[in-house]
C-alpha cells in the first residue's frame, strides 16, 4: 500500500510537470508564430483598442447596426446565456416587449419580417454575429439617421458578409463590430 | 438539401472516417507494438524510473483497481490543495480568490471523475495557475484513467488463461502520452490559428465603438480547449463553455471541436475489434452504438431547426431555427448535433445553452446520459457497453437454454449479479438524488426567495434539478445551467452522485473481465452463441432502451414530455 502511495505520488508530480507545464508552454509557443501572438486579436480604431474581432459588443444606439439581445449585457469578464426555458411565461413576455422595442425603432418593417436572433439572447451573451437578414432590416433606418443611400448601405452589408466555407460548412453571417467600423469610416 | 444538414452528415461521416485508423493505432499502443511515436519511449521510462514503476509488472484486477484508486486520491487531494489556496499563487493576473471547501470539493471530484461538472465559472472562479495545474492535468490523466481501464478489460477478454490484465500506471501514462498528447497539440494549433487565444495577459480593458468600457476576460485557452475535447472532459475555460467567441471562434472550430468529442470513443470501439482480431464483434458493438446515436440525434436536429412554437406564435420567422441560448455562427442544427454528441459521449462541453433548448431536444439530452452506452466517454463509455453485453448475453443464453458464453469463457452468476448491481447503479443514483432535491424544493415555503434553484417554473424546472444529477452520475459535465447550482447541497449531492458514477461502473466491468480472464477456455462451437452477429445487435439494443429508458421514462415525462404538450401549436 506504502508502496503503490509512494510510486503514484511521483507519478503525479511528474504528471503534472508534463501536462500542467510542458504541455501549455509548447502550446504557448506556437502560438507566438501566429500573427498576432494570440493575445484575442484586438481592433483597434484611431490608436485606441476598441473591442475584440471575435467580442460581440453592445450596439443599442440607432444609428449603429445593433446586434442581438444579452442576457449579461455583452459583459466579457462574465459571460452567460439567459437559460430560459422555451416555454417560460416570463420569458416569453420579454421577447415580446423586444419585438414590440424593435417594431418603434424601426417604423415600416412588417413583424414576421424580424429575424429571430434579433429578439432572442445568445448562448455566451457575446455572440460577435447576425445573419445578413438582421442587417438588411436595419437598413432603412440607419439610411435616415446618416443620410446614407441604401443602394450604399447594402452594398456594404454584402461586403461585409462572411459566406459558408466551402460553401456549405456552416451559416451566412455578420461581424457586427467590423460592419459598424466600417459604417463609421463610410462618408 | 438544406447545408445546415450537409453539415451535420459532413461531420458525423468525418468522424468515423478518422476513428478507424485510430481506432487501429490505439490497439497497437495497448498491445506494446511498434508504432511512429514510439520516441516517447525514452522519456516515458525515464518517468517510470523515477517513480520507482516496473511497467511491464502484471497485474490482476485487483491490484490495478488498487493502483487506480490510489493515485485518483492523490489527484484528489492535489486539486483540494490548489483550488483552496490558488490566490496566493503566480499566474493570477485577475486576483481571483481562493474556492470555498464545498465548492472545491465539488470541482476537485469533478475533475478527477473527468466529469467536468462546473458550479463556478472559469473567468471570475479560476486562476490561469489552477486552470492549468489542475483543469488541464486532470483533463489528461482522467482521460488516461479511462482508456487504461479499458485497456485492462480488453486483456481481461483476450486472455486465454491467467488473471494478469496488464498494468495500470504504464497503461494510463501510455494512453495520456500516445493518444491524448499528440492529438491535443494538433487541435490547439487549428484553434491557435483560428483566433483562439493564449495569452498569460489578464483581462484587457476596452472602450467600445459606442463607447461603454468593457473588461474581456482571456488566457491561456487554447491547450485546455484542446484536451477538454479530447478526453471527454468537457469543462471550458470560460463559464459559458465552446460557446464563447475565444473558445470556439467561428464554424471551422465547431466542426474540429465536435470531432474531437467522438473521435477516440468511437475508435475505441474499433480498437476493441483490432485487439481481439474480432472486427465484426466490433462492427456490431458500433452499429448499436451508432443507431442509437443516430436516434437521439435526427430528432434534436429537427425539433431545433423547426424553432420555439411559442415564439412562432408571437407572428415572427425563424429561418435560423430556435435561436435562444446559441450563437450565430454555428447555427441551430450544428448546435443540436454538438448538444447530442456531448451527452451521448459524457463529454459535456456545450456551444448552446441546454436550458433553452426546445423541450424534446433537451429531453434527447437527457436520455444520452442516462442510457450512457452510445460510444461514451474515452474508455467507459465501451466499459458501459460491456456491462449491457454481459446482461444481454446472459438474457440471450436464458431464452435459448444454453450456457452463456463470451469468447469461450462462460459467465456465471458472480458476474451477472456484478453486471446488475452497476447497471442499476446509474438510475438509483439519478432518481433518488432528483427525487430528494424535489422533495426538498416542494417542503420548502417559498423555495424561490429561500433556495434559489430554479430560474424556470413548472416541468422545466423539473429538468433542471433532473438534468443535473443526470449530469453527474454520468460524469457528464453539462447543465440546464439556469440552477443555482454553487450551494451546499448541489455541491455535495452531485460530488457523491460523480465518486459513485465513475468508479464503481470501472470497477465492476474490470473485476467481471479479471473474473472470466481466469476461467477455463472452450473454443466455441455451433452450440456457442454467436455474438458478432446481427441478432445479438439486435438483442443488446434491446437490453440498453429497456433497462434505460423505462427506468427513466417516468421523470422523463414529467419532465419534458409534459413541457412539449404545453407549448404544442
Amino acid at each position: 500500500m506504502l508502496k503503490n502511495l509512494k510510486q503514484s505520488l511521483i507519478l503525479s508530480l511528474i504528471t503534472i510537470i508534463l501536462f500542467g507545464f510542458l504541455y501549455p508552454v509548447l502550446v504557448y509557443a506556437f502560438g507566438q508564430l501566429m500573427p498576432k501572438k494570440s493575445s484575442g486579436s484586438p481592433v483597434t480604431v484611431n490608436g485606441r483598442i476598441t473591442g475584440f474581432e471575435n467580442i460581440g459588443q453592445s450596439f443599442t444606439d440607432d444609428k449603429y447596426f445593433n446586434n442581438r439581445p444579452s442576457a449579461v449585457n455583452y459583459n466579457a469578464a462574465s459571460t452567460g446565456g439567459s437559460n430560459k426555458g422555451p416555454a417560460n411565461p416570463e420569458y416569453l413576455s420579454e421577447v415580446k416587449a423586444r419585438i414590440d422595442t424593435f417594431l418603434v425603432h424601426n417604423p415600416g418593417i412588417n413583424k414576421k419580417d424580424i429575424p429571430s436572433e434579433l429578439v432572442t439572447a445568445s448562448g455566451s451573451g457575446i455572440d460577435p454575429d447576425i445573419s445578413p437578414d438582421a442587417a438588411y432590416i436595419q437598413i432603412r433606418r440607419i439610411s435616415g439617421i446618416r443620410n446614407i443611400s441604401a443602394d450604399k448601405l447594402k452594398e456594404l452589408v454584402s461586403q461585409n458578409t462572411e459566406k459558408k466555407y466551402l460553401g456549405f460548412l456552416g451559416i451566412d453571417r455578420i461581424n457586427v463590430l467590423k460592419l459598424n467600423i466600417a459604417l463609421d469610416q463610410l462618408k | 438539401m438544406n447545408t445546415e444538414i450537409l453539415s451535420v452528415i459532413f461531420i458525423v461521416t468525418a468522424i468515423v472516417v478518422l476513428a478507424y485508423p485510430l481506432g487501429r493505432y490505439i490497439s497497437k499502443v495497448f498491445k506494446g507494438e511498434k508504432t511512429f511515436l514510439d520516441f516517447f519511449a525514452p522519456v516515458e521510462n525515464i518517468i517510470f524510473r523515477i517513480s520507482g514503476i516496473d511497467p511491464y509488472r502484471d497485474m490482476d484486477w485487483k491490484e490495478n483497481m488498487k493502483a487506480m484508486l490510489t493515485i485518483n486520491f492523490i489527484w484528489f487531494m492535489w486539486a483540494m490543495l490548489i483550488l483552496s489556496l490558488q490566490n496566493l499563487f503566480f499566474w493570477n493576473p485577475d486576483n481571483i480568490a481562493a474556492m470555498e471547501p464545498a465548492q472545491a470539493f465539488n470541482t476537485a471530484v469533478s475533475f478527477m471523475t473527468n466529469t467536468n461538472l462546473q458550479h463556478y465559472s472559469g473567468e471570475t472562479g479560476a486562476s490561469y495557475l489552477t486552470q492549468l495545474i489542475v483543469f488541464c492535468f486532470l483533463q489528461f490523466v482522467s482521460a488516461g484513467t479511462g482508456i487504461a481501464a479499458a485497456a485492462l478489460l480488453f486483456k481481461g477478454l483476450a486472455n486465454k488463461s491467467g488473471s494478469n490484465l496488464g498494468n495500470f500506471y504504464s497503461l494510463m501514462l501510455k494512453s495520456s502520452t500516445r493518444i491524448l498528447l499528440p492529438l491535443a497539440i494538433l487541435v490547439s494549433v487549428i484553434l491557435l490559428i483560428n483566433g483562439t487565444p493564449m495569452t498569460f495577459s489578464g483581462a484587457q480593458e476596452v472602450i467600445t465603438l459606442q463607447g461603454d468600457t468593457v473588461n474581456v476576460a482571456r488566457g491561456p485557452v487554447a491547450p485546455m480547449v484542446a484536451i477538454k475535447q479530447l478526453g471527454t472532459n468537457g469543462g471550458g475555460f470560460f463559464g459559458t463553455n465552446s460557446a464563447h467567441p475565444f473558445e470556439n471562434p467561428n464554424f471551422i472550430t465547431n466542426t474540429v471541436e465536435i470531432i474531437s468529442i467522438l473521435l477516440i470513443p468511437v475508435a475505441m470501439v474499433f480498437a476493441l475489434g483490432f485487439y481481439l482480431n474480432r472486427k465484426k464483434f466490433a462492427y456490431i458493438i458500433f452499429g448499436v452504438m451508432f443507431i442509437g446515436y443516430l436516434s437521439l440525434l435526427i430528432p434534436s436536429v429537427y425539433f431545433e431547426m423547426n424553432g420555439n412554437p411559442e415564439i412562432e406564435k408571437m407572428g415572427i420567422s425563424q429561418p435560423l431555427g430556435s435561436m435562444e441560448g446559441k450563437e450565430v455562427r454555428f447555427g441551430s442544427a450544428s448546435s443540436a448535433l454538438w448538444g447530442i454528441t456531448t451527452t451521448c459521449t459524457s463529454n459535456g462541453s456545450v456551444n448552446s445553452m441546454h436550458d433553452s433548448s426546445t423541450p424534446l431536444s433537451g429531453m434527447m439530452q437527457m436520455l444520452g446520459m442516462q442510457l450512457n452506452a452510445f460510444f461514451g466517454g474515452v474508455g467507459v463509455g465501451f466499459i458501459n457497453m460491456f456491462t449491457f453485453i454481459v446482461l444481454a448475453i446472459f438474457i440471450s443464453g436464458l431464452m435459448v437454454g444454453r450456457t452463456p458464453e463470451l469468447l469461450g469463457k462462460k459467465i456465471e452468476a458472480r458476474e451477472v449479479k456484478i453486471a446488475v448491481l452497476v447497471a442499476l447503479m446509474h438510475p438509483l443514483i439519478i432518481l433518488s438524488g432528483t427525487a430528494l432535491a424535489a422533495h426538498i424544493w416542494a417542503s420548502t415555503a417559498n423555495p424561490g426567495e429561500i433556495l434559489k434553484w430554479l430560474n424556470n417554473p413548472s416541468y422545466h424546472g423539473f429538468s433542471e434539478m433532473f438534468y443535473e444529477f443526470t449530469s453527474g452520475a454520468a460524469n457528464n459535465g453539462s447543465g440546464f445551467e439556469g440552477l443555482g447550482d454553487n450551494t451546499p447541497f448541489w455541491n455535495i449531492g452531485t460530488g457523491i452522485a460523480m465518486l459513485l458514477g465513475r468508479f464503481i461502473p470501472i470497477i465492476g466491468p474490470v473485476a467481471i473481465a479479471g473474473l472470466l480472464s481466469q476461467k477455463k477456455y472452450t473454443p466455441e462451437s455451433s452450440g456457442s452463441l454467436k455474438i458478432d452477429s446481427g441478432i445479438f445487435g439486435v438483442v443488446l439494443l434491446s437490453v440498453v432502451l429497456i433497462l434505460g429508458a423505462l427506468l427513466f421514462f417516468p421523470g422523463l415525462a414529467l419532465g419534458p414530455v409534459s413541457e412539449f404538450f404545453s407549448i404544442l401549436r
